[in-house]
C-alpha cells in the first residue's frame, strides 16, 4: 500500500501517543491505588430492606480509623444521609439499592459508583482533611431525582 | 434487476437519470426531513434544559409536563431519530452514488422509511402521554409502557432495513463488476453498516429477549445489571454510527469542496476497516463504575478503547492534508497561509471546517473521560454532555446542517436561501456550543451531576453559577443558530427550481474525483468485506465471552418500577 512520508510519520506518532497515554494512566492507577468497582455480592431489591447488614443502615466502626457506612439508596434519598466521621478515617461504603438505579459521587473526592438493583456496590476512601463534602445522586431515578442527596462530614 | 419502471427523478445527466429512480428518491427525501423535524423539536427542548438551570422554568416545563419528560424527548429525538434517519438517508444516497446504481429493493427502501416514521410517531406519542419518562437510556428496572420498547424496535428496524439495502446493492454490483475493486464510497457506505449492524445485535438481545416480554408481563422480572452490558455494547459503537456518515462526507466531498483531494485510498479504507473492527469491544468503557462488572474486564475494554481513537487520529491527518491541497492549490502560501485560501464564503463548507475544530475539542474530552482515573471524577457529571454537545451535537449534527446546505438545494433542485444566513448560522453554534460546554465541563469538575433539573435541586455548591450561566447562555445561542438553519431550509423550500442548465449545474453534488494513490495502489484484501465482518464479530465474542462467563449466573429480581 502506497502511503506518503508525513502519513507514515502521523500514523507512527499517533500510536506513540497513545501509548504514552495508556502508561500514564497505569502509571496513576498503580501509584494512587485507584480502584473500580468490582463485583461484591448480589442482593435482591425486593430483599434488601429485610438482609442483613442493610436491615440497619448506619455508620459502624470496624477498626482503628476504620469506619463501614452501611447505605441505602432509594426514591428519593440516601440512609443515612449523614456520615459524621473523624478526620484521617478511611471509610468504606456499603451501597445497595430496592428499588431503581441510583448513582453516588462524592465531592471532592475519585468516590464515583452506580448503585445497581441485584447488585452491592462498594467503595472505599480515606478522608484526610476535615471540613463537608456534598454527595449525590448521579443517575436519573425518577422525578425526585435531583432532591436525592447528604453530606460527609469529616470532623 | 429492481428499476424495470425508471422514472427520472431530476434528468440532469444521463448517470443520475440511470442511478436515481423517483421511487426510492423520495424515500430518502422522507428520511431526511423526518431526521430534521427531530433536530429542530428536539433542539428546541434542550433550550429549556439549558435555561431551567438559571431558574427559568415556564410551567409546566415547556410543552412537558417535566423536566425528565423533555429530557427522554430530546435524548430520543438527537441520538435516535435525528441520527438514524439521517445516515438512512445520506447513506442510502452515497452508496448509490458509489456503485453507481440504484439500491436493489425498493420495498427496503420504503420499508426504511416508514419503520423510521412509525418508530417515531409511536414513542412520540408514548412519551407525551408521559407513561415512558425513562430518558434514552431507558435504564432497567425503570419500566416504560410497552409501546415505548416497540418504538425502538421499529427504529433499529428502520437502519437494518436500510443495511440489507446496501448489502443487497453491493451484491448486485459485485455480480456486474466480479474483478473491480470497490468503489471508495461504496466501501465507506457499506462499513459503515455493517459496523452498525453488528453493534446493534445488542440493544436487540436487550429489547426483544429482555424488556419488551417484562414490560408485556410475561416475564416479571429483570436484571439491570446484564441489561446495562447489552446496552453498552451497543452504546458505544452507536457514536461511530452517529460520526461515520459525517465521515463520508469529510472524506469524500470535503476535498472536493475545498478544491483539494484526499490523499490515500489504501488509508481511507484502512480507517473505515478498524472502525469496523474496533468500534464495538469498548463498551465497559461506560461501565467502570459499575459494581456487576469485574474490573480486569474493564482494563481490557479500556485499552481497546485507545485503539478506536486511532483511526480518528489518522483521519484528522488525512482530512487536513486534503484541505491543505485544496488551499494551496487556491493559491494559499506559507505555514498557514492556506487556511484562509479555503473557501469561508459557503457555508456548506464552513460548518463543517467549524464542526471539525470543535471535534479536536471533543476527541480530546473524549480521551479524558476513557482515561479509566480521571473517569472516576467526571462519570455522569455535566462533564460528559459537555463532551457529547461537542462531539454528537456539534461534530455530528453541524456536519450534517453543513451537508444539507448543498444536499437539501441538490434533492429539491432549488438554490440555496441567503448563503449569508447560512453562514452566521455556522458560526453561532460553533460559538455558542463552546460557551455551552465550557459551562457544562466547569460544572462537571465541580460534581454537578447530569440528567438533573438542576434549578429546582436541593443542594447546590459555588461553582455552579456560572457554570449555570455559560450553559444557558450557549444554549440559548445554540437555538437561535438552529433557528436560521430552519429558516434558510424553508427559504430554500420556498425558492424558484433551477431551470436553465446553468442553474442546475450550479446544483450538482460534489462527488469525489478519485484520491491521489488510487485502488490500484491499496491492498486488495481491504475488499474482503465478509472476512472483515468475520473478524469483528470474533472481536466482540473476545471482549464479551469473558464479561458474562464472569457475570453469569444472571440476576433476574427486579420487578418493574415508576417513578414518574
Ligand atoms: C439548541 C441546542 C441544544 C441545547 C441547548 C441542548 C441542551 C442540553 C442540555 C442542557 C442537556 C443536559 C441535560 C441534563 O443533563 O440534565 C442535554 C442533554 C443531551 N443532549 Fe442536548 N442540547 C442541544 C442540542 C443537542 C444536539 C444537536 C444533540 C445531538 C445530536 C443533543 C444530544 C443530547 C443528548 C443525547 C443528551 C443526553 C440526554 C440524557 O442525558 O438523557 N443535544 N442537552
Ligand atoms: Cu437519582
Ligand atoms: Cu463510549
Amino acid at each position: 500500500m502506497k502511503i506518503d512520508r508525513f502519513e507514515k510519520i502521523f500514523m507512527l506518532l499517533g500510536v506513540g501517543v497513545l501509548i504514552a497515554g495508556l502508561i500514564a494512566i497505569a502509571i496513576s492507577v498503580i501509584h494512587y491505588g485507584i480502584h473500580l468497582p468490582s463485583p461484591d455480592g448480589r442482593i435482591a431489591p425486593a430483599e434488601v430492606r429485610a438482609t442483613s447488614p442493610f436491615d440497619e443502615p448506619g455508620v459502624y466502626e470496624t477498626g482503628d480509623g476504620e469506619y463501614e457506612v452501611i447505605m441505602l439508596a432509594e426514591t428519593w434519598r440516601f440512609v443515612p444521609d449523614e456520615v459524621r466521621v473523624p478526620a484521617g478515617s478511611e471509610v468504606t461504603f456499603r451501597i445497595a439499592s430496592p428499588d431503581v438505579v441510583h448513582g453516588m459521587l462524592i465531592e471532592k473526592t475519585a468516590v464515583n459508583v452506580m448503585i445497581i438493583p441485584g447488585q452491592i456496590s462498594e467503595v472505599t476512601h480515606t478522608f484526610d482533611e476535615p471540613g463537608e463534602h456534598l454527595f449525590v445522586c448521579h443517575e436519573y431515578c425518577g422525578t425526585g431525582h435531583h432532591l436525592m442527596s447528604g453530606r460527609v462530614v469529616v470532623e | 434487476m429492481s428499476t424495470a419502471a425508471t422514472t427520472v427523478n431530476h434528468a440532469a445527466t444521463r448517470d443520475e437519470a440511470h442511478v436515481e429512480t423517483d421511487q426510492q428518491m423520495w424515500t430518502i427525501k422522507g428520511q431526511l426531513i423526518t431526521s430534521l423535524a427531530a433536530l429542530g423539536l428536539g433542539g428546541f427542548i434542550g433550550m429549556f434544559q439549558a435555561i431551567e438551570r438559571i431558574q427559568i422554568t415556564l410551567p409546566p416545563f415547556g410543552p412537558f409536563e417535566n423536566y425528565y419528560q423533555g429530557l427522554t424527548f430530546h435524548g430520543v429525538l438527537l441520538a435516535f431519530v435525528f441520527t438514524f434517519g439521517f445516515a438512512n438517508s445520506f447513506v442510502s444516497w452515497t452508496t448509490m452514488r458509489g456503485f453507481g446504481r440504484p439500491l436493489r429493493s425498493n420495498m427496503l427502501a420504503q420499508g426504511s422509511f416508514w419503520l423510521l416514521l412509525g418508530g417515531t410517531v409511536l414513542g412520540a406519542i408514548i412519551l407525551t402521554l408521559n407513561e415512558a419518562t425513562v430518558l434514552f437510556t431507558f435504564y432497567a428496572p425503570m419500566q416504560a409502557h410497552s409501546t415505548f420498547y416497540l418504538a425502538a424496535v421499529f427504529l433499529v428496524l428502520s437502519t437494518w432495513a436500510t443495511l440489507a439495502n446496501i448489502v443487497l446493492t453491493y451484491r448486485a454490483w459485485r455480480a456486474e463488476h466480479p474483478t473491480e475493486a470497490v468503489p471508495l464510497m461504496g466501501f465507506v457506505s457499506i462499513t459503515t453498516y455493517i459496523m452498525w449492524g453488528l453493534a446493534s445485535l445488542g440493544v436487540a438481545i436487550l429489547v426483544l429477549g429482555m424488556l419488551l416480554p417484562w414490560s408485556l408481563g410475561i416475564m416479571d422480572n429483570t436484571d439491570p445489571q446484564l441489561g446495562r452490558t447489552l446496552f453498552w455494547l451497543t452504546g458505544h459503537a452507536i457514536v461511530y454510527f452517529w460520526l461515520l456518515p459525517v465521515y463520508i462526507s469529510w472524506y469524500m466531498m470535503i476535498p472536493k469542496q475545498v478544491g483539494g483531494r484526499l490523499y490515500s485510498d489504501g488509508l481511507t479504507r484502512f480507517v473505515f476497516i478498524l472502525f469496523l473492527l474496533f468500534s464495538i469491544p469498548t463498551g465497559l468503557h461506560h461501565q467502570y463504575t459499575d459494581p456487576g462488572i469485574h474490573e480486569g474486564m474493564k482494563s481490557i475494554h479500556l485499552l481497546l478503547t485507545f485503539v478506536i481513537f486511532y483511526p480518528s487520529l489518522i483521519t484528522a491527518f488525512t482530512i487536513m492534508a486534503a484541505l491543505e491541497h485544496g488551499g494551496r492549490r487556491a493559491g494559499g502560501k506559507g505555514l498557514f497561509g492556506w487556511v484562509m485560501a479555503l473557501p469561508w464564503n459557503n457555508p456548506a463548507v464552513v460548518a463543517q471546517l467549524l464542526a471539525m475544530l470543535v471535534f479536536t475539542l471533543g476527541g480530546v474530552t473524549g480521551l479524558v473521560n476513557a482515561s479509566l482515573t480521571v473517569n472516576m471524577v467526571i462519570h455522569n457529571t455535566a462533564f460528559v454532555p459537555g463532551h457529547f454537545h461537542l462531539t454528537v451535537g456539534t461534530a455530528v449534527a453541524l456536519s450534517v446542517l453543513g451537508i444539507c446546505y448543498w444536499f437539501v438545494p441538490y434533492l429539491l433542485q432549488k438554490p440555496l436561501f441567503s448563503p449569508k444566513l447560512a453562514l452566521w448560522q455556522a458560526w453561532l453554534w460553533a460559538i455558542g456550543v463552546l460557551i455551552f460546554s465550557r459551562g457544562q465541563m466547569s460544572g462537571g469538575l465541580d460534581a454537578q451531576p447530569r440528567r438533573t433539573m438542576l434549578g429546582e435541586a436541593s443542594y447546590s455548591l459555588p461553582g455552579w453559577e456560572v457554570a449555570n450561566w455559560l450553559t444557558a447562555i450557549g444554549g440559548v445561542v445554540m437555538t437561535i443558530s438552529g433557528l436560521l438553519f430552519f429558516v434558510v431550509m424553508i427559504g430554500t423550500f420556498l425558492n424558484k427550481r433551477a431551470e436553465t442548465p446553468e442553474e442546475r449545474g450550479a446544483l450538482d453534488p460534489p462527488m469525489p474525483d478519485p484520491p491521489i494513490h488510487d485502488h490500484r495502489k491499496s491492498w486488495k484484501v481491504f475488499d474482503r468485506l465478509g472476512f472483515w465482518t468475520l473478524v469483528a464479530f470474533i472481536l466482540i465474542l473476545i471482549a464479551y465471552i469473558p464479561v458474562l462467563m464472569l457475570y453469569l449466573p444472571a440476576e433476574f429480581s427486579s420487578p418493574g418500577v415508576r417513578v414518574w
